[in-house]
């Protein structure tokens, strides 16, 4: 099944949405500037609701079934979300409007970003940045800015273990700071003599997942931030793994100094097929002047009369805008939303039944996958997609074959440290009936890679396309298509 | 909820990993910092919460209820009904980035429609798969500039007609890179220079030139001269776009631009207070591979059959990682989808229509207003929907006044630039009447009269 692009649809005077005709006299444009070519399709607005409507039939995604990607916290998106974001007095709102017109904008970023502040531990929140990596960045930027205002100018360097998220090095990078891997030990948390070793005067900080990539808690981790803090370095902390931490720990009651939160995972905000994120950053109070600006603050206080003016602030040693306006407003009214609706009580469930799941699918199979660390895990773990005595079948075969299955499979190859890679978050959001299925699909999976790997090789089997030639996109690179005329 | 486990079903499960309660998943934890006890309102039910959405958004006053003539990066433009019936299926926007390809074929195509608007509507070779706004898709050229002549060449020009917001960004994400100079125009001859004052500063150690078009005043200008001097010094030229402006005029790629970035919004996104929106990002052919973000690739499966995957991944950070240059990986997916919908739906015609009504309304508006005694209209060259009002008393002091009246006026320009006190940026679009317009220029008149 193969759906034609929109140009292949396009036919020449087809109109898809008319508009009225100008109700002013006419000006004239300048001949020079007029464009003469606009290389755009022309359909039918049956032709455009058809087409999407056929590439939407194509997609797997949550509302039809598990979505176990490690890491991505693909939980169930509400329907009220999409509901609340839309109402017109949010919607039609222009980012440049006086404050005195966007009272209840603002008066809702205040209240998430001190909802955001009770859940983390942090003393304040900025949030600007558009999705986890920029937060990341503005973390890590946060931390060399305090480094400089102090005139501690050697520390350049940052160390980020090897059980960490994959944007953390780029990140560093992006900041200018020199990246040192630290080891996991035995048990998967971070190597403390390495860590001993590695703090000294050059380091401006430590980037921590934690839970991190390997779904393990830290077991030392006041240890290891007591450590980098006596070396003068700041921990920052990746808050992509939040959602096994509601109400279960602050992760600024742990000592971190500053972490970012992703919205679109933790409070299930739809992921859209590859965005809008949402980043939010927390600081502890000696970063609370770096963060970016502007903030959302109360420029003047309530009276008996007349409730809170909320406004705009700019921290005293802000490293600057990291994006233009107000952040991904949408975003945050579908995550307050969330919040809202659940309370403290009702996120601590979340994060309860989130490790829940994650353990419990482990139970299940942990007889016929490899666990690479025997130890208990919190809301995702990672097992071997390979066996030694089913030499030809890989992780991404195992992945390709749930299709069949009528699962989404989980993250593979990552984290880089464990063979062959399957890391499984199934969420708070699924029943044991589905984790039931899926577990026994894993468990038949295991049974065919042995008995018929042929299976796993050719798999998916009942998908639109089988497995794509990522050499030959790589190669031709074919970026775009174009009217038929061209060339 | 939306926890759909049973008591009984969480006994049987808490049996089968061989725990006896909820708590003792958590023996990792320190005990100290274990379960504290969050001081949040309680949960309420969607009944309730949707009321309470409903009282913060009435505490707002909406675009939808006024009439608007602010712009200044994000523009009210209507958006065809089709455009949210189609993002609002559940296929689309609960899908993941598409990293298996054999089920995500309807994001992967969305995404490649998408480049292939996007480069066609820019006149460029490429586009990747999205950013996360106008800034970020500004700041991005710069890095890739940066690491595009190895950290050789490490000044880059802004023209100060070049979105102030947008110029803030660029500069926190470059600060930090080794022996950057990032310079916004000549010194003395303020905002409004023209493009050929940004000539002289050009020299073989200039990595990259940035302007705007139609600028952030609204002009419109033929770049092709300073292009060939970007070019002859061997540097490069970004362009920042409006997109519905390449409705009308000539296409960035056609007067020698090698980066077209901007802001996506005008094309079918709600204002929804400054996102998210949507930042795009096309290059020429030979720079493809310097380009971050994701890029979508058509190819086909063994049986022959097309289809589309994410490619050139190794440039990526999770691939890459330090050496990547940017740690971008969750882009504005929905919104490119968006864009592409009414790309598709306004197609050739229907986009020229929607630029060419702003041209004229703008050109009424701004007409109308250089009539009105104490108003100059502060820039004679062409322009796309916004133009530079010089008003006889403070911008913020006539918006007060307008307001009252239901209107929304202009960008008081003093905000950025302290030379441009009483200076107001209007925007016109395809929703503004004649009879707005005619309201707006007669209160702005009572102003000027008080």
């Amino acid at each position: 099944m193969t759906e034609p692009t929109i140009y292949e649809l396009s036919s020449a005077g087809r109109i898809g949405v008319r508009y009225p005709e100008s109700d002013v006299p006419a000006f004239d444009i300048p001949d020079e500037f007029i464009r003469t070519d606009l290389p755009l399709p022309e359909l039918s607005e049956v032709d455009v609701v058809r087409h999407f409507t056929h590439l939407s039939t194509m997609n797997y995604s949550i509302d039809r079934g598990l979505y176990p990607l490690g890491s991505c916290t693909m939980k169930y998106n509400p329907k009220i979300n999409e509901v609340t974001s839309r109402l017109p007095g949010f919607a039609n709102i222009h980012p440049l409007q006086p404050i005195e017109t966007v009272q209840g904008n603002l008066a809702l970023m205040y209240n998430l970003q001190e909802q955001l502040k009770e859940i983390s531990g942090f003393a304040a929140v900025s949030l600007q940045p558009a999705a986890g990596a920029q937060g990341e960045f503005v973390g890590v930027k946060i931390i060399r800015a305090y480094h400089q205002s102090r005139g501690d100018t050697r520390r350049t360097r940052i160390l980020i273990p090897d059980s960490a998220h994959g944007t953390n090095p780029a990140t560093s990078a992006m900041n200018g700071l020199e990246v040192i891997p630290i080891p996991s030990d035995s048990r998967g948390n971070v190597d403390l003599v390495k860590l001993h070793e590695l703090c000294d005067e050059t380091v401006a900080g430590l980037m921590l997942t934690n839970p991190n990539t390997l779904g393990v808690f830290d077991e030392n981790v006041i240890e290891v931030i007591e450590t980098v803090h006596k070396s003068g370095g700041l921990v920052y902390g990746d808050g992509a793994n939040l959602n096994a931490l509601l109400g279960i720990t602050r992760p600024g009651d742990l000592g971190f100094d500053v972490m970012h939160f992703n919205l679109h995972k933790t409070f299930s905000t739809p992921h859209g097929g590859g965005g809008p994120g949402s980043g939010p950053v927390g600081v502890a109070p000696h970063l609370v002047d770096f963060l970016p600006a502007p903030i959302v603050s109360i420029v003047e206080e309530a009276t008996d009369e007349v409730p809170p003016l909320y406004g705009f602030t700019i921290p005293a040693k802000t490293i600057g805008r990291v994006k233009a306006f107000c952040g991904q407003f949408g975003v945050m009214v579908r995550a307050f939303t969330y919040i809202r609706m659940h309370g403290a009580d009702g996120l601590r469930k979340v994060s309860e039944y989130a490790v829940l799941n994650a353990n419990y699918i482990l139970s299940k199979i942990r007889r016929k996958y490899t666990l690479p660390y025997n130890r208990s895990y919190m809301h995702e773990f990672v097992v071997e997609g390979c066996w030694s005595d089913a030499p030809d079948v890989h992780a991404l075969d195992v992945a390709k074959r749930l299709m069949d299955y009528d699962f989404h499979p989980p993250t593979n190859y990552f984290p880089l440290i464990v063979h062959e890679a399957l890391m499984i978050e199934p969420t708070e959001t699924e029943s044991k009936q589905v984790l039931d299925k899926f577990a026994d699909a894993l468990l038949k999976i295991a049974e065919e890679a042995h008995s018929s790997p042929e299976l796993l090789k050719e798999a998916p089997h009942h998908t639109p396309v089988g497995r794509l030639d990522e050499v030959k996109a790589a190669k031709e690179l074919v970026l775009c298509c174009w009217l038929p005329d061209r060339n | 909820m939306f926890i759909p486990h049973t008591k009984a079903e969480t006994e049987e499960m808490l049996k089968s990993i061989g725990v006896c309660n909820l708590a003792d998943l958590f023996a990792d934890v320190p005990e100290k910092y274990r379960f504290p006890r969050l001081n949040l309102p309680s949960g309420v039910t969607e009944m309730e919460v949707l009321s309470e959405l409903e009282d913060y958004s009435q505490a707002n006053e909406p675009v939808s209820e006024l009439v608007s003539f602010l712009g200044a990066g994000a523009y009210n433009h209507y958006i065809p009904a089709v455009i949210d019936s189609l993002l609002r299926r559940g296929e689309f926007y609960t899908a993941y980035t598409p990293y298996q390809p054999e089920i995500s074929q309807g994001t992967l195509q969305a995404v490649f429609e998408f480049q292939s608007l996007i480069s066609n509507l820019t006149g460029m070779d490429a586009s990747n798969a999205s950013h996360y706004d106008g800034a970020t898709a500004t700041a991005e050229a710069g890095v890739m500039a940066y690491h595009h002549f190895r950290g050789k060449r490490t000044r880059i020009i802004l023209s100060p007609a070049v979105h102030p917001q947008y110029r803030e960004v660029l500069c926190s994400y470059l600060c930090n890179y080794e022996n950057i100079s990032i310079e916004t125009g000549s010194k003395e001859k303020g905002p409004f220079e023209n493009p050929s004052e940004l000539i002289p500063l050009i020299d073989d150690q200039t990595a990259l030139v940035v302007v705007q078009y139609p600028d952030f005043f609204g002009r419109i200008f033929d770049y092709r001269i300073l292009a060939e001097k970007v070019h002859e010094n061997g540097a490069l030229l970004a362009v920042v776009a409006n997109p519905t402006a390449l409705g009308l005029i000539k296409a960035p790629g056609e007067f020698g631009a090698d980066i077209v970035v901007g802001e996506g919004q005008p094309l079918g996104i709600p204002l929804s207070y400054g996102g998210p929106y949507l930042g795009f990002f096309a290059t020429k052919k030979d720079l493809v591979r310097k380009m971050s973000g994701r890029l979508v690739g058509e190819t086909t499966d063994a049986q022959g059959r097309r289809g589309y995957v994410l490619t050139l991944t190794a440039r990526e950070q999770h691939i890459r990682r330090e050496k990547a240059t940017s740690n971008i990986c969750t882009n504005q997916g929905l919104m490119t989808l968006a864009a592409t919908i009414y790309l598709s739906l306004l197609g050739r015609h229907g986009l020229k229509q929607v630029a060419n009504l702003c041209y004229q309304k703008a050109h009424y508006a701004a007409q109308q207003i250089s009539t009105i005694p104490g108003f100059e209209l502060v820039n004679k060259e062409p322009f796309f929907h916004e133009f530079v009002v010089k008003c006889p008393k403070p911008v913020g002091e006539i918006n007060r006044d307008l307001l009252d009246n239901g209107i929304l006026g202009g960008y008081d320009l003093g905000i950025d630039y302290p030379q441009l006190k009483n200076h107001m940026l209007v925007a016109v679009t395809e929703m503004n009447s004649k009879d707005d317009i005619d309201v707006f220029v007669e209160l702005l008149r009572e102003a000027g009269n008080d």
